[in-house]
């Protein structure tokens, strides 16, 4: 067995382990923890199997983001929420069943797919790929030929910052600012705005785009937010909801321009498909409204505020 | 030769990780275990870098990788920095140690 076998073999079942320490953890601070490095892990392993694309969204948003967001979530928790609670087994039990039934479904799902799909899109795909506007295969696929589904990923993404909007959270607790925080963060700012823009221009190319780009986006405006360098960001300001409804506006804007420039009587419409001589540009103006749209919920999502924190 | 040296020099590295990693787990206060880890950050990463470098001989490469170290040590230092204040702020205010 060659090294390579090791070392994957080695990360599964850290994954494995990682997944279930998190599950387990009593503490919600450890599982939230031991939650980042899973994802950091699994960015790795992403790396691994030669998805960059996916590496770089998840160690942005799955293990950074998401884990500020956790953790700002746990400072909201009372602290009389932290113990755990003891349940019964009584009441455990429909639980169980239940989780049973759904990993049963699930696996039996699973089990039908074909390991190597029969009819594989992707010599296809990479026949279009000149006609797409852009060089590199994920970047064509997320934003030409399936641009649908990544509309629709921007509507979830929307439609999670409304219903997070719905639940009365508690009042953080007050923030401290350490001066050398504050001084970091400054320096930081200009280092992740520069490397976000690179991110989604190089995914014209390379791995990279709008959703990696937004997250590096949100990650300077989290830390200059919880280091009180910028005023409080709500919903109900007009420029927020303006640039967190852009990315869904640029999408559907392109995608009627998009309709009438291939009107064709008699013919399917054809909705979403770029036509050559307009594709790299409109490729790019939906990207960088996207990556502004997504770099702006994410912060509020972990960040987002009613009043103005007391300082 | 070089891959004798890149070799060495990347098992120094791991030797640092290692200790690093045992005295987060041994040490038995806050400082102590950052004092560990902070060192695993700069001087083990430090000598992966190099022996990577050295197995590699691509500068390119070779200098981004200096960079990232230099990220890493900017952003390690100051997290320690950071963690120490809080535990200093969290021991004061106790008056004892946490465990």
């Amino acid at each position: 067995m060659s090294g390579d076998f090791w070392f994957d073999a080695l990360l599964g079942v850290l994954l494995l382990v990682l997944a279930l320490a998190t599950i387990l953890a009593r503490q919600l601070a450890a599982a939230v923890m031991l939650y980042v490095v899973f994802g950091l892990m699994l960015a790795l392993a992403w790396a691994r199997l030669g998805a960059a694309d996916l590496a770089l969204a998840e160690a942005a948003i799955g293990a950074g983001l998401t884990g500020a967001l956790l953790f700002s979530a746990l400072a909201r928790q009372p602290k009389s929420i932290t113990p755990p609670v003891r349940i019964s087994r009584m009441e455990l039990l429909p639980a169980l069943v239940l989780c049973i039934a759904m990993s049963a479904v699930l696996g039996w799902t699973l089990w039908q797919l074909p390991l190597q799909p029969a009819h594989s899109q992707l010599p296809a795909a990479l026949e279009q790929l000149g006609s797409s506007g852009t060089e590199h295969l994920v970047t064509a696929v997320l934003l030409n030929f399936r641009a649908w589904d990544t509309l629709l990923e921007l509507l979830v993404l929307l439609l999670a910052l409304l219903g997070s909007r719905l639940v009365a959270a508690p009042e953080p607790a007050a923030l401290q600012h350490w001066p050398l925080a504050r001084q970091w963060s400054i320096r930081l700012l200009p280092l992740l705005v520069l490397v976000a823009f690179f991110v989604l221009w190089r995914g014209a190319t390379a791995p990279g785009g709008a959703f990696q780009a937004g997250a590096l986006l949100a990650a300077a405006l989290v830390v200059l937010r919880l280091n009180g360098q910028l005023p409080a960001l709500r919903f109900d300001m007009w420029w927020v909801r303006a640039l967190i409804l852009a990315g869904v506006l640029a999408f559907l804007l392109a995608g009627l321009l998009s309709v009438w420039l291939n009107w064709q009587p008699e013919q399917a419409v054809q909705w979403l498909r770029w036509p050559l001589p307009l594709a790299k540009g409109l490729i790019l103006l939906i990207e960088l409204c996207a990556t502004l749209a997504i770099g702006l919920t994410l912060t509020l999502l972990v960040v987002g505020e009613r009043k103005e924190l007391t300082a | 030769m070089m891959a004798w040296l890149g070799a060495v020099l990347l098992i120094l590295g791991l030797l640092f990780f290692l200790a690093g990693s045992l005295g987060v787990l041994r040490f038995p206060d806050v400082f102590c275990r950052l004092h560990a880890v902070t060192k695993a950050d700069t001087l083990g990463l430090g000598f992966i870098v190099l022996g990577l470098g050295v197995l590699q001989q691509d500068w390119q490469r070779f200098l981004l990788m200096l960079l990232i170290w230099g990220l890493v040590m900017l952003s390690g230092t100051i997290s320690c920095q950071l963690l120490g204040q809080y535990g200093r702020e969290q021991t004061t205010d106790q008056e004892e140690p946490a465990e």
